[in-house]
């Protein structure tokens, strides 16, 4: 019955959605504007924040510092979205749709820049590429310079060095949500260009891209959201972005009124990103309707195109990961005794304990807030959700006093109470503990599962829903037993994509913290702003290590669960 | 069956949470033998006098260290902060501490003995414990002069020749600050674009960076605090650092006229302080002779207590003759210098 209809499905589909009770959607509005509330109650504290008087702060800001921010940090964002895009997309392609020497090994060494924090990677750049570093010593050796000032060599430590850098760490999340697409879709659309006449590039252009468009937005959404928030590669290379000056107007010229309504200005650039994006991909859906699924056929390289697309996957791979893992190395060797040290075990131990209820609280919520979404059938409530998950955009230590105020609030009226019904004294209950950090970066990592649930949701055809609901099945039914089996990959990507991510986070982690508790980044930190970074090389590979397994767990069951899931939708399809 | 193992996700998700945040929770009331630090200040450059504090007193300490926003925690926190003392580099950082109304008077007779007038608080919010000066790195080679002051910086014979960290950086925004103290605001702007014109490359990286450019001969004067070049020099897991180190002279700008500039670390006292007695006990700890000692041995920084030896290395730079502005006057410019380096454009470094 499907194969023809169009690919590009959801004609006729308002005929054939089952009637949804007034009853279901309100309980679908309900429950995601509950979790909303509860993933952006650090946004309205922000918020509230920003109303406050900013002092003098606007005049100078309108006069120096905006203009210029709003332009470097537009550059950043340009040069880190087409970048990230270009690799991203691909290097996905040629992994999934080519066959050449290296393919399998690239396809999950492309993943791994992913593990290491994108301070790690500035730092390790300015190391090798700066003036006495190992490029520049065997150049002036070469040709016989003697000091800086007798030759012209590319400066790390600026706008296009925060770029490339960025753009190497970030490209990441472009590929694996392009991939998974890739891998997914169905061989018949492109069978169909194929026998149309397409070749490997035209394919590629007319008909792989557009249907790979969502999941390139998602990827790049979530690199830029990274690469607004972050302050420790920008002040290292001296960009002055939008979240340089929130931290200068907070801490040099004391108000953090004024840094919230930079932060909010920040949130609505985004948020208008957002909206354009999705604007622009209108009703469109892209799901694709037909149950025959077959294995794609990869076109195979040979030749100089074989090397040109082994190195294509090789070069960022090297960038991203292997030069930066390098020089971790080299420091590490010289301090093995940390490796066994019991303060970094039990960082290790901190780190990885947050990290996993980051990733299972931050799945659950974004599921609940995709399906509810496709429950209620409205637009709204996915933007709702969208925009619930935005906190990611805002430098963390923003967000982190975001977090405090609302928990210590919390706290403070439970005491209060407490002491006056029953005369005991709960003090902190959350703000200060464990609790706060998962919830943090629950917040901040939302926008990285809902994305990829979001994608992962959207490919499975409503058509599926229909069938569950005529049989009888309720919606939760149909979510655990349609929908969470088919979602399997995606499930797996979020968890270990909000897994890493938690592993990394440092700028909230820090400051609400608990005493004497040290995670993985922290450590590395804490070594780090004594000027003596190599002493942080142990903890910053170990943060790489345990990233890695995850990351490898994540592209097999990528890989496998793609083709399952073929299988298991082509059953599904024709019970 | 996918739901029964959902639910017991969920339930083991709220088992395993609640039973690690109950371990992680800041307990209310606290014991009596505990001083508990938020602090700005590396673990580990405090650890040792912090260990002698307990040795002697037994006294433990446990510390929150972050990089930013302590003061917004403990406002956030309010009454239940379990916050006993509050640790910090720069005066700034003190003076914002005691503007957002985290701290609360000390009236110690030991503390205001041991720390000279114009390194603490008058209404006694916070206290200096040891002080820095903002030295010049010069090079060895390529640096005949052995004196200089803060406003040759801006003379044109040092063009292309200066390297700092950020203009937006505490250490810079104090040491512009009290040249605002100095010279007032008009003079200081065109004094910073001077400086600017006189970059050798774009203002990055941390002060032991600038040191490496001064020795890779990127620039040939940089600014830097005296105790990293003390630092460096004795740098035996990175002995390339000894190199740098060792390739650079410390001038001590102004030395013959007002002083160099110094900045402190310092301490303060939280509003809600849990444990005021032993905290204050650590302050005045903090500013004795055996404390003082070990922050000068250890850390190479000026004790703040009179007559307490500073270390044989950064004796080795020569005497230090300290502003004698008042730390106040500094940190209520700390706005107008933060500004000012944006509208010169400092940090875009000398070619635009």
């Amino acid at each position: 019955m499907t194969s023809l209809e169009p690919i590009l499905g959801g004609r006729g589909r308002a005929i054939l959605a089952p009637r949804q009770s007034a009853y279901g959607r309100t309980g679908a509005y309900a429950i995601a504007g509950a979790v909303c509330l509860f993933v952006a109650l650090p946004l309205i504290a922000l918020a509230v924040i920003a109303t406050g008087s900013s002092g003098e702060a606007w005049p100078h800001l309108f006069r120096t510092v905006l203009p210029r921010a709003m332009v470097t940090t537009a550059l950043l964002i340009a040069g880190v979205g087409v970048g990230t895009a270009a690799i991203g997309v691909g290097a996905a392609w040629l992994v999934s749709m080519c066959r050449f020497p290296g393919r399998g090994i690239f396809e999950v060494a492309l993943v791994l820049p992913l593990a290491v924090p994108t301070y790690i990677v500035a730092y390790a750049y300015v190391e090798i590429l700066d003036f006495t570093g190992p490029v520049q010593s065997a150049i002036r050796d070469l040709f016989g310079f003697q000091s800086a000032r007798d030759y012209w060599f590319p400066e790390i430590r600026s706008l296009p060095g925060a770029i490339f850098v960025m753009t190497m760490v970030l490209y990441p999340y472009v590929y694996l949500t392009t991939r998974v697409l890739f891998l997914m879709q169905s061989a018949c659309a492109l069978d169909v260009s194929r026998t149309l006449g397409s070749g490997p590039l035209r394919l590629f252009f007319r008909v792989a891209l557009p249907l790979a468009r969502p999941a390139v937005a998602v990827g790049v959404t979530l690199a830029l959201m990274e690469c607004i928030n972050d302050i420790g590669a920008v002040e290292f290379f001296g960009v002055r972005t939008l979240t340089f000056a929130i931290y200068d107007t907070w801490f040099n010229r004391g108000s953090l009124a004024g840094a919230a309504q930079l932060a909010m200005i920040l949130l609505i650039v985004v948020i208008a990103i957002i909206a354009t994006e999705r604007a622009a991909r209108g009703r469109q859906r892209y799901h694709i309707t037909t149950t025959r699924y077959q294995p794609l056929a990869r076109f195979s390289l040979t030749g100089w195109r074989a090397a040109l697309a082994a190195f294509g996957c090789f070069a960022p791979v090297a960038l991203g990961f292997l030069v930066p893992a390098a020089l971790l190395a080299d420091f590490s060797s010289r301090r093995l005794e940390q490796f066994t040290s019991p303060a970094l075990l039990s960082a290790g131990i901190n780190s990885l304990t947050i990290a996993i209820l980051s990733a299972v609280a931050a799945v659950f919520l974004a599921l609940v807030l995709v399906y509810c979404a496709r429950l209620s059938r409205s637009s709204g409530v996915g933007m709702l959700g969208r925009f619930a998950a935005i906190g990611y955009a805002v430098p963390g230590t923003v967000l982190a006093v975001g977090i405090l105020v609302p928990l210590a609030a919390f706290d403070n009226a439970i005491d209060a109470m407490m002491r006056s019904l029953f005369g005991i004294s709960t003090g902190l209950l959350l703000a200060g503990s464990g609790a706060a950090i998962v919830y943090a970066c629950t917040v901040r990592f939302l926008a990285v599962s809902h994305g990829a649930l979001d994608a992962g949701l959207a490919k499975i055809t409503d058509h599926l829903d229909m069938a569950a609901r005529t049989l009888g099945r309720g919606p939760v039914r149909t979510l655990t037993a349609i929908h969470l089996p088919l979602m399997r990959p995606a499930l797996a990507t979020a968890a270990l994509l909000v897994f890493v991510d938690t592993m990394k986070e440092l700028s909230a982690t820090i400051l609400l913290r608990p005493f004497n508790f040290e995670t993985l980044a922290t450590y590395v930190y804490s070594q780090a702003s004594r000027g003596v970074f190599e002493e942080a090389a142990p903890a910053a590979l170990v943060i790489v290590g345990v990233g890695l397994v995850p990351l490898m767990i994540l592209l097999r069951t990528g890989a496998q669960n793609a083709v399952e899931r073929r299988s298991a939708s082509t059953r599904a399809g024709s019970t | 069956m996918l739901q029964s193992l959902g639910a017991r996700v969920v339930r083991a998700f709220f088992l395993v949470s609640f039973a690690y945040f109950a371990t992680t929770a800041v307990s209310p009331a606290g014991e009596a033998d505990v001083v508990n630090i938020y602090s700005y200040r590396q673990p580990d450059l405090i650890r040792p006098m912090l260990d002698a504090f307990t040795r002697e007193t037994g006294i433990r300490t446990q510390i929150i260290f972050a990089a930013k926003g302590l003061e917004e925690r403990i406002r956030a926190e309010g009454a239940l902060s379990p916050a006993d003392v509050i640790l910090t580099v720069d005066i700034s950082r003190l003076a914002a501490a005691k503007d957002v109304g985290v701290t609360q008077a000390v009236d110690d007779p030991a503390i205001t003995e041991n720390i000279p007038l114009q390194y603490r608080d008058e209404e006694g919010h916070w206290f200096g414990l040891t002080m820095r000066s903002r030295v010049v790195y010069a090079s060895r080679e390529r640096v005949s002069e052995d004196a200089i002051t803060y406003e040759e910086l801006a003379d044109p014979k040092w063009k292309g020749r200066i390297c700092t960290r950020s203009g937006q950086h505490v250490y810079n925004i104090g040491l512009i600050a009290s040249m605002i103290a100095h010279h007032g605001e008009e003079w200081v702007e065109n004094w910073l674009h001077g400086v600017k014109a006189n970059l050798a490359v774009k203002p990055t990286g941390n002060d032991r960076a600038q040191a490496k450019a001064v020795y890779a001969g990127q620039c040939d004067i940089a600014l830097g605090n005296t105790y990293y070049i003390a630092l460096m020099r004795t740098n035996d897991k990175e002995p390339k650092q000894k190199a740098w180190a060792n390739s650079i002279k410390v001038l001590f700008p102004n030395a013959d006229g007002r002083g160099s500039h110094v900045n402190i670390s310092g301490m303060a006292l939280a509003a809600h302080a849990p444990h005021r007695d032993a905290a204050v006990k650590l302050m005045a700890y903090l500013t004795g002779e055996a404390a003082q000692k070990l922050y000068a041995e250890t850390n190479h920084e000026y004790p703040v207590k009179a007559g307490v030896p500073v270390s044989e290395m950064v004796a080795s730079f020569g005497q230090l003759n300290a502003d004698p502005l008042p730390l106040s006057e500094i940190a209520k410019n700390r706005r107008m210098a933060s500004e000012l380096v944006d509208r010169v454009g400092y940090d875009d470094g000398p070619s635009s």
